[in-house]
Parts: structure tokens; sequence; C-alpha cells
């Protein structure tokens, strides 16, 4: 299945490690994040609301949620963390496919959404992928996730396939 | 029970062959298997239907092959369920994308869509 991008590149995305004040007034800083952050996120995972849950991820119980953390903290992988309070708030990452093109998912805890955070995120992480030569990025989203969607317009993702129960986008970095 | 198990090539679709096998052992279900090409999955008709009949051997249960030639197995499926009056379709489905989304092929959301008949999916 070939996957149609945007023939342009995106312009330049912000670069971890990056502080700013979330439309709540809180500061929130989102750094990049690896497998040594494995404890703050299965932590951030266990107070996830399961209503927010998609297409099966982030997995609800602690061993599972550790495993899958094992595959997307890896070594081949891209991660960036929102923190507030030092806590883990929100989570980013990109992760390869078989075809040199890489899979994005945000995740941020229900108190925290809605202030700006997944915008932050998802530009810091891939400021992050343009530092280390990513250029093609896709994602999945269900296509009744409208707020989802237009975060993921504004930043510059366009609809690649929308044939299924998922609108899948992508960007050229 | 009349059950029409669905079999493209993918890991998933033997994975709810071997299932449907093993509950036909012990129900006695009357079991079609529609081997069909799914695009998304490596192997090609031939070898689905070799292997659903190596399985078939070594499981001991009676089933009926049938292949669907046209181009959209998924409403094929459909219209055989309905038109032979099956209780069951069964199909695997659910593979995971590289970051762990569940995601069902074309062919499964069509019949998930479409079929008036139960379904069971086999992930």
């Amino acid at each position: 299945m070939t996957r149609t991008y945007p023939d342009d590149p995106a312009d330049a995305f912000p670069r971890p490690p990056r502080t700013f004040t979330d439309g709540e007034g809180r500061e929130v800083e989102v750094v990049a994040a690896d497998a040594a952050d494995t404890e703050d996120l299965v932590e951030m995972y266990l107070d996830f609301n399961p209503e927010d849950r998609a297409q099966g991820i982030p997995p609800v119980k602690d061993e599972a949620i550790r495993k899958w953390l094992d595959v997307i903290l890896g070594d081949d992988c891209l991660n960036v963390v929102a923190r507030h309070d030092g806590d883990a708030v929100g989570h980013a990452t990109l992760v390869p496919d078989n075809e040199d093109e890489h899979e994005l998912a945000i995740f941020v805890l229900q108190a925290y959404q809605g202030a700006g955070i997944g915008t932050a995120l998802v530009e810091t992480l891939l400021g992050h992928g343009q530092e280390q030569g990513i250029e093609q990025v896709w994602l999945t989203v269900e296509r009744w996730n409208e707020p989802a969607i237009a975060l993921y317009e504004k930043v510059g993702f366009e609809t690649s396939n929308a044939e299924s129960f998922e609108v899948e986008m992508a960007i050229r970095l | 029970m009349k059950v029409l198990l669905g079999v493209g090539g993918s890991d998933l679709s033997y994975r709810a062959l071997d299932e449907t096998l093993t509950r036909a052992a012990e129900t006695g279900d009357d079991l079609t298997v529609a081997i069909y090409e799914n695009e998304d999955a490596d192997d090609d008709v031939e070898t689905v239907a070799r292997r659903v009949r190596e399985r078939l051997e070594e499981s001991g249960v009676e089933a009926t092959i049938r292949r669907i030639e046209g181009s959209s197995p998924g409403s094929d499926l459909v219209n055989i369920a309905e038109s032979e009056e099956f209780d069951r379709i069964v199909l695997g489905g659910g593979n995971r994308s590289p970051l762990g989304k569940i995601q069902l092929g074309s062919i499964v959301e069509f019949v998930l869509l479409n079929a008036q008949t139960p379904i069971t999916l086999i992930r």
C-alpha cells in the first residue's frame, strides 16, 4: 500500500526542550524522552482515562503498558514528554515502520486536555524528527475524533486515506 | 450451526481457521471455508488453498472449501452468508500498527458494516 504525502515539506518545527504556558496558565515543559522515562510514563498511563483510548492503545494494565512502552521507547523510536511540576502529563511518539516512514501518536491526560499541550507535543516531536532526518510521518485517527483531526490539520498533516474506519493523515518534513 | 469462515492469507486469518476447526471438532458445526486473495496479505490464493487443505486434513474436520474469485471478497462473503442462510461469519482481523494501534483490513471492515449475519472476529 502506497501512502500519499503532501508534495511540499513542512516548515521547521520547534525542537525539544521547550517550555511554555498552557491555556490554563500552567508552566509545561516538553523534553525528549527515552527508556529512562519508563517509570514516569507507566505512572501517567495508569492514570489515563480509558475513554480516551484509541484503537486499543494505551493498554490498561501495568504489565501491558510496560510491554508496549518497551517497543515505543526503543532506540529506533523518537519520543517527547510534556511535564508539569515534574510529572508526565502528555507523551508523543514516532515509531518506524518497514518502509522507513514513521507512525505518530499523542496522548494527553484528561485534566490537561484542551490547553494546547497536544499541539505543543506534536510540533515538538516533529521538530525532533526533523533534527534526526526523518522525512515521512503518518498517523491514523478515528473519523469521529474531530478535535484530533483539527489539531493534526493545523500542524500541517493532510488526509492521505479516508476510506476506512480510521482517517489516515500524513506530513512531509 | 452453519458457519462461513473467510480465509485470505493473513496471519490472523490462519488463526481464525485454527480456532474454528478446534470449535467445529467439538460442536460438529457445518463449516464452509471461503478462500480468496487478500491484497494486504503475503500469500497468494493458491498458497492459501494449500494451507487450508493441509490444516483441514490435520484436524480431521470435514468442511467444504470454496473459492471466491471476484475483486470484492467482502461483498461476496456477505452475499453467500445471506443467500445460503449461514448462521455466522467468522473472520480473522485486527493487525497492530508499528506503534500498536489495532487496524482492520478493508475486507473485514466491509463485512462488519454490511453483513446481516452475526460475525465473529478473531484477533
